[in-house]
């Protein structure tokens, strides 16, 4: 039978983690895209610690879980505020439009 | 719970802070009185700080919490900055219609926050005052929500910051699950090999605590950020999150990885070189003084990590003089930045202080020695930074790092002096308000005095650093 063992979560978390960084850098159109990747970062290191709690039999990694979903929490919550107020001055959440600054 | 008063400035902090909430909610108009009585909450937790300043190692909750002669001088550094970033901003507040009651709370979180992370001595903790601090940074950065500038730049530095805080977290996964430990002390008793997982964790964490002090190659926040936040926001960026990173940097590196100093050795002076010469080359051609101060904040990064290269004593000492004198170089300039206003309106563009020596001659003066002191030259205080550095650097034998540190300040001393000569020697322009609020004037003055008298008398902060041993 085949068995998964840590290797396989590991490998698990790491492509999701990928797929987050991917997603932030090659979207081009909207922020909530970024606010998603973001988020897939945070659950591809859950998934991380989670697994090597298990795996080393020590509850730290669950405990530190459960501290980065609620922070994870509070971070989706001031972002989606900053992003509310900032299509309020200027009309649009369009990654290539936010240009104003630059130098 | 043993030894809990060492906590006690913390704990204090956070009950004002929220007391402060509840009072803004219910009395109305209450702005200015919050505001003040912050700057007193302040007051009293340095002092409660100076207290405690003589206890050495000691450790709470579990080993995740750390009071050591360290967390204590940059605490004090954290506490004074803050004061004075506070005293001086709030005519500008006021004038820019940002004078609210959230203002200071989220000040005073912040600067919560960056207590934790200095103090902390497991990556658990040091995440959560990490982020504590960044999420209040995030609403400070757009804090003046009607300017579209103040939005965009809160928005920037919330997606970037984020981003660097899941590599850290990606960073802090590995090392747990390599070393079977969060706690720094356990690591560095746990790993005996050097293990591939273990390597990677430390990049991560390198890169993120990077980002935060905004060192090349993760700086393109800082220039943006810096220009558009309010003036009052960008002083504190330039200073607050600086000291509580680079005090994490001691600690991460010296605690846990010290036996690993050549894996990354390597990876902090090519982010030394990086920064220095990046900061050096960009800021030549800005026109926007804020932005000008991004650049060359970051080229300061870059020599204050030169120190932590080194791997010893010497250099995390150097590197912790060279921070306490660019937080009074940035206090000085940003105070002068805050009295250019005419008609109730800022002006931050080089443009602007074309002929100032005519109308403002003192003013004038002391944006001459901080700009001289920020460029390194003799014998204001921020020669002796750089000079501290070099010192350890060279006598540990890493001449390259040296070499391209002393050829990076020659480049930068060229827009320094720029900007000095576009206040002496330009055609004059209209003159600036006078009435300028008593806080700001005694940041300026007790900075610009401080950078100017350091010579004289280097041993009183000389001889508090030196207590500081890691090694």
């Amino acid at each position: 039978m085949f068995e998964i063992n840590l290797g396989h979560y590991l490998t698990l978390s790491a492509i999701i983690f990928t797929i987050g960084v991917a997603g932030i850098f090659l979207n081009r159109k909207n922020i909530i895209v970024i606010l998603m990747s973001i988020e897939l970062i945070l659950l591809a290191v859950n998934i991380n610690l989670v697994s090597f709690s298990v795996f080393l039999g020590d509850l730290t990694g669950q405990i530190f879980t459960l501290f980065i979903l609620t922070v994870a929490a509070a971070e989706a919550a001031i972002g989606l505020a900053i992003i509310v107020v900032y299509f309020r001055n200027a009309g649009t959440i369009r990654v290539e439009e936010i240009d104003k600054l630059k130098g | 719970m043993e030894n809990i008063n060492l906590i006690t400035s913390e704990i204090f902090i956070s009950l004002s802070l929220m007391s402060l909430l509840i009072l803004g909610v219910f009395k109305n108009n209450s702005s200015s009185i919050v505001y003040n009585l912050s700057i007193f909450t302040l007051f009293l937790s340095l002092l409660i700080n100076l207290n405690l300043f003589s206890y050495n190692n000691f450790y709470l909750f579990n080993g995740a919490y750390k009071v050591d002669h360290l967390s204590n001088f940059m605490k004090v550094l954290i506490i004074v900055s803050g004061i004075f970033v506070m005293l001086s901003s709030s005519k500008y507040l006021k004038i820019n219609k940002i004078f609210k009651i959230e203002y200071p709370i989220l000040l005073l979180s912040s600067i919560l926050g960056m207590f934790i992370m200095i103090s902390s001595n497991d990556l658990m903790v040091f995440y959560l005052g990490l982020e504590l601090q960044s999420l209040a940074l995030y609403v400070l950065a757009s804090f003046k929500r009607n300017d579209q500038l103040s939005s965009e730049s809160g928005l920037k530095y919330f997606v970037l910051s984020a981003l660097s805080s899941g590599l850290l977290l990606y960073g802090c996964s590995l090392i747990y699950g390599f070393s079977g430990s969060t706690n720094f002390d356990q690591i560095s008793n746990n790993i005996s090999e050097v293990q591939y997982g273990l390597r990677l964790g430390i990049v991560f964490i390198l890169v993120g605590l990077a980002f935060k002090i905004s060192a090349v190659p993760f700086h393109m926040w800082a220039p943006d950020v810096y220009q558009g936040s309010p003036t009052s926001v960008t002083i504190f960026f330039a200073i607050l999150p600086k000291i509580a990173a680079l005090s994490v940097f001691i600690r991460f590196l010296y605690v846990p990885f010290i036996n690993l100093i050549d894996q990354w050795q390597t990876i902090i002076i090519f982010v030394s070189i990086a920064s220095m010469v990046f900061g050096a080359v960009a800021a030549i051609g800005q026109k926007n003084l804020k932005r000008l101060m991004a650049y060359s904040s970051i080229s300061h990064m870059g020599f204050a990590l030169a120190g932590l290269a080194v791997g010893t004593n010497e250099g995390i000492q150097s590197s912790l003089i060279y921070i306490s004198i660019y937080l009074l170089m940035n206090l000085a300039f940003f105070s002068c930045l805050f009295m250019l206003k005419r008609n109730d309106i800022y002006h931050e563009d080089l443009s602007d202080l074309s002929g100032l020596s005519k109308n403002h001659p003192i003013l004038a003066l002391c944006l001459l020695i901080s700009l001289f002191s920020l460029a390194g030259i003799p014998p204001l205080a921020g020669f002796f930074a750089k000079f501290y550095i070099f010192l350890a650097v060279i006598k540990e034998e890493m001449y390259f790092l040296a070499i391209v540190g002393l050829l990076s300040t020659v480049v930068a001393a060229f827009y320094y002096l720029r900007v000095i000569k576009t206040i002496y020697f330009d055609s004059q322009t209209e003159k600036f308000d006078i009435n300028h609020d008593i806080g700001l004037k005694i940041s300026l003055l007790v900075s610009t005095l401080i950078i100017l008298i350091y010579f004289i008398y280097p041993s009183p902060l000389q001889a508090l650093i030196s207590k500081i041993v890691i090694l």
